[in-house]
């Protein structure tokens, strides 16, 4: 990896992402904010429908087009802005600058293609190695992810779907990239698999450096693994700062929400605080914040305005018609 | 979700409020949306009604068989809209009356073929394993055997007529029909809501008929409309080689090969036959898909 | 002093093997346990532990290869083909997956009305709406939406349609196959909750199968572990989580994310992978994965033994204790 132009490994700006059907225009993202710095992971949680995969996918200008359609925004990469790139240019910043590492490991895997067959595809697209060097070093993530080297020559159905996801998780840091996107990557794993698959992206992150975005619904995954959090809803980041910010000092009354949907470990007999209705229509959005309808805290002002950032220090900010400059010290929210 | 307790009489009036109507009245409504299907059903009903009212439209005897050499021959003319065949008689008169006959058989066979394979298809699918084995070597032994061989052996054992014919087009078509279920019935059984059914204490034969076969219905009926179409091809081959509807009995697919040898000179006499087979099946498959349509609570 | 319990299901020595060409797959093997009347066993384990097979082969829906399942005193295993079919009044599932568990082509009216239309307890059309407009209150769904098709609604709103069709017949004991796992979590908490206010209601007994353990200790009374097929560990819901005994229990419970930033992790990892179901030596079927085995896990197989009042363990460590 070269010298770090830029103080972030990944920067968005203001990101706005349409799908435009024939039953309507879906606002999948509107107006997103996003900032990885150099090793570091921002774990980037919301619920089905916030526009987390959008995001992911819009940083690799995968959308599907038609019928998506990136209207406006800038995602820098290390200070350069992937909107100018040509679809020639990202296609060799594919797996060599970004790796993305999807959710299902069972679907994700070529089942006529041996596994190091696969990570090797990878580094053969992007560095000048021959096709026998790029085996061995196939062969070499494999260990790395804790499968032994000689298991290379096996198919996918032949591993487990944590072994699988761990393939995954190679071919992904093949090229040794400087952002990994993981969207979702143990959600279909078991709890004590999910675990192993933790424990080791950790420590290659470290051994690597790699700037993460793990994209993801636990809260648990994101206090264990990541650095800074981004709450999406709705195709906007409603609150963002680091693991103390939200977790001590939660300011966004759907952050708050999502935790008290939590089963307490500590308390059995807690009723659990569900947040009411559903997550609105993507293609009819409210006019003003978009919580508004489900937020126990509604005033008149969030049904009309959307509301502006405010910053609670360098990193901490929260978007909420309850705060301004001068309250947000301290919170206002009644259970956190 | 809070709902405020609703006494009993507020519930009765909601009952009614809700009451559905027959699923047929729905369905027919969804279908006239889709304005092809409803051409389709329209052209149906027409060629169904002129082969009903065939004889008030011409005269059997005096137009349809009476032979009139002095007139063979003869291109579309005012006297005589689409020709006369080679033994002078009226090729409209023909067709119209060739329509009976070929809608007939062709419904026939294919509603036998339809009841008897989709069912065998059903079962087969649905309990799997020997039953499964059994039936489909038997649907195999019937494919082994080529329609025509199948149909004249028929006319041998039993003799030419027009139900034995139908009896030689519905077997032969079983398989495909078993086949076709089968294949649906297997996709859909080991869906969860199958197994729901079963928690509930559903019978299996009431499964199938209420839970899998309706959710089978779009193979099922796009197999009907080819399989009507091809029934009426099918037997115009039979027809050729004399074991189809006797002469001078008018039937699409006999006029369609008999019309053959004529073909330099009186292509017409090919052409509109087939023109009216054509008709036929597109209005079937027109209809076929606005059903399967209609019938797909998804794309309300 | 023994309590005078009112046992509910009785399950001895349930076992399901599969045929398959590799050799017989036991999928589940002697699972022993009880459920009293209005109460909630929570039963957890990973992906191939046979925990859904068990609460299939309890309900009937698959055959049990041997074992007793005693509803209320009677042996379902020993009932007839009809007597069975009548017993569904009594026992429902609620399915994980919200999307496939629903017939498409029925509105939400017939599916929720179905077992009873199918049972004969309510034979008039409009009687039987009546009864589906009642229990889709209960179960929190909008009236108008009555007349619709699963596709058209959400995976909340889809579950509760699961729910109110196993609330149909009145049941005394439902099977919870991971109800909430398919649902987003404040949605998740919603379902929950319901669920829960149904059981005080009308007296309800579950069985609530799943993968997520925190969700599994806010909901049941007593949790049973399985592993492999075999039930290595059941306690009450508190007991169970301050006391885990069963190495793989322990395992487990340190293996979950919890969202505290404070939270020592200790987490306990397991080596190598999980061991084949197919034609199983019959040795502790976690000894290799096990940080603590010894020769005899790996030369016989430990039995379920009560440790403290209500509290039982299959494991060879806890014996020599």
């Amino acid at each position: 990896m070269s010298e770090n132009k830029s103080k972030y490994s990944i920067d968005i700006e203001n990101l706005v992402v349409e799908y435009r059907t024939e039953y309507g225009v879906v606002q999948a993202l509107n107006g997103l904010d996003l900032k990885i710095e150099h090793g570091k992971t921002l774990g980037l949680v919301g619920e089905t429908g916030a526009g987390k995969t959008t995001t992911g996918l819009s940083i690799l200008k995968l959308i599907p087009d038609p019928p998506g359609v990136i209207v406006s925004g800038t995602i820098k990469l290390d200070g350069e802005d992937l909107m100018e790139k040509s679809e020639k240019e990202m296609g060799s910043i594919r797996g060599k600058e970004i790796s993305m590492i999807f959710q299902d490991p069972m679907t994700a895997l070529n089942p006529v293609m041996t596994v190091e067959e696969q990570i090797a595809e990878s580094i053969e697209l992007h560095e000048q190695v021959s096709k026998a060097e790029s085996i061995e070093k196939a062969r070499a993530m494999l260990e790395l992810v804790g499968i032994p080297g000689e298991r290379g020559k096996e198919y996918p159905h032949q591993f487990s779907g944590g072994m699988k996801q761990r393939v995954v998780i190679a071919i992904a840091l093949a090229c040794n990239p400087a952002l990994l996107i993981a969207d979702e990557p143990t959600t279909a794993l078991d709890v004590t698999i999910q675990a192993q698959v933790l424990e080791m992206m950790k420590n290659l992150k470290e051994k690597y450096n790699t700037s993460m975005l793990m994209i993801t619904h636990d809260l648990g995954i994101v206090a264990e693994i990541c650095d800074s959090v981004s709450i999406i809803y709705a195709g906007q980041i409603v609150e963002h700062g680091n693991l103390e910010d939200i977790f001590e000092n939660t300011r966004h009354p759907y952050t708050e929400g999502l935790f008290n949907s939590l089963p307490n470990l500590k308390d059995r007999k807690a009723k659990l605080k569900p947040i009411k209705g559903l997550m609105p229509d993507p293609s009819n959005l409210p006019k003003g914040c978009a919580f508004c309808p489900r937020c126990d805290y509604a005033m008149e002002i969030c049904e009309t305005q959307k509301p502006e950032k405010v910053y609670r220090n360098g990193e901490h900010y929260v978007r909420c018609h309850l705060y301004s400059k001068e309250n947000i010290q301290e919170g206002r929210l009644e259970t956190r | 979700m809070q709902n405020t307790t609703a006494p009993a009489a507020s519930r009765s009036e909601a009952v009614k409020k809700y009451k559905k109507t027959s699923q047929f009245g729905e369905t027919m409504k969804r279908m006239s949306r889709n304005k092809a299907a409803v051409l389709g059903l329209i052209i149906l009903v027409l060629l169904v009604l002129m082969s009903v009212f065939a004889d008030f439209i011409y005269d059997y005897d005096t137009v349809v068989v009476k032979q009139n050499m002095a007139e063979r021959l003869q291109w579309p003319s005012a006297a005589h809209p689409l020709g006369t065949d080679e033994f002078g008689r009226d090729l409209l008169a023909r067709i119209v009356h060739g329509s009976r006959t070929s809608l007939l058989l062709s419904f026939a066979a294919v509603a036998v073929s339809l009841a008897t394979g989709g069912f065998l298809g059903a079962i087969a699918g649905y309990y799997g394993k020997w039953l499964d084995n059994l039936i489909m070597r038997l649907m195999d032994i019937i494919l082994a055997m080529p329609m025509t061989l199948f149909a004249m052996v028929i006319v041998a054992a039993l003799g030419p007529s027009t139900i034995n014919l139908v009896i030689a087009l519905s077997i032969s078509q079983i398989p495909t029909f078993a086949r076709v279920v089968r294949g649906a019935v297997l996709t859909v059984k080991d869906s969860e809501y199958i197994e729901a059914a079963r928690a509930i204490g559903q019978k299996d034969l009431s499964i199938i008929a209420s839970h899998v076969l309706p959710n089978c219905m779009a193979p099922i009926i796009v197999q009907t409309t080819l399989r009507i179409a091809a029934t009426i091809t099918s037997t115009a081959s039979l027809s050729f080689l004399g074991l189809g509807v006797t002469p001078p009995t008018p039937e699409w697919g006999g006029l369609l090969s008999s019309g053959r040898t004529f073909i330099r000179d009186s292509s017409y006499l090919t052409l509109f036959p087939g023109i009216a087979i054509m008709i036929t099946i597109l209005s079937l498959n027109l209809l076929g898909d606005g059903l399967r349509d209609a019938l797909d609570p998804r794309l309300r | 002093m023994s309590e005078e319990k009112d046992i509910l299901l009785d399950v001895r020595g349930l076992k399901k093997y599969f045929n398959t060409k590799r050799g017989l797959l036991h999928a589940v093997d002697d699972v022993t346990f009880t459920i009293e009347r209005g109460k909630t066993l929570g039963v957890v384990g990973e992906s191939g532990c046979g925990k859904s097979t068990t609460g299939r082969a309890i309900l009937h829906l698959l055959e049990p290869t041997a074992g007793e399942v005693l509803f209320e005193g009677k042996d379902i295993c020993k009932m007839s083909k009809e007597e069975i079919r009548g017993m569904r009044k009594d026992m429902q599932i609620i399915f994980q997956d919200p999307f496939s568990s629903l017939d498409p082509r029925r509105t939400i009216s017939e599916i929720i009305g179905e077992p009873l239309k199918i049972n004969g307890i309510i034979k008039d059309k409009d009687a039987r709406l009546e009864r589906v407009l009642e229990l889709m209150e209960t179960v929190g769904l909008a009236e108008r939406l009555v007349n619709t098709y699963p596709h058209e609604l959400d995976g909340g709103r889809r579950q509760r349609i699961g729910i109110a069709r196993a609330l149909a017949v009145n049941p005394k004991f439902i099977v919870c196959d991971e109800p909430v796992s398919a649902l987003d979590v404040s949605i998740q908490a919603q379902i929950l909750n319901l669920m829960k206010e149904l059981q005080e209601k009308m007296g309800l007994t579950y069985m609530f199968i799943t993968h997520d353990l925190s969700v599994v200790n806010h909901f049941s009374d007593d949790i049973a572990v399985m592993y492999l097929g075999k039930l290595i560990e059941k306690a009450p819901a508190e007991e169970l989580f301050e006391h885990p005994t069963h190495p793989y229990t322990q395992a487990l419970l340190s293996a979950i994310p919890v969202p505290d930033i404070h939270h020592k992790r200790e987490r306990i990892l397991l080596k190598g992978e999980i061991t084949s179901p197919i034609n199983p030596k019959p040795v502790c079927r976690f000894a290799n994965r096990c940080v603590h085995a010894t020769d005899r896990c790996r030369e016989a197989e430990p039995q379920l033994k009560e440790i403290s009042p209500g509290h039982f363990v299959s494991c060879f460590l806890v014996d020599d204790q």
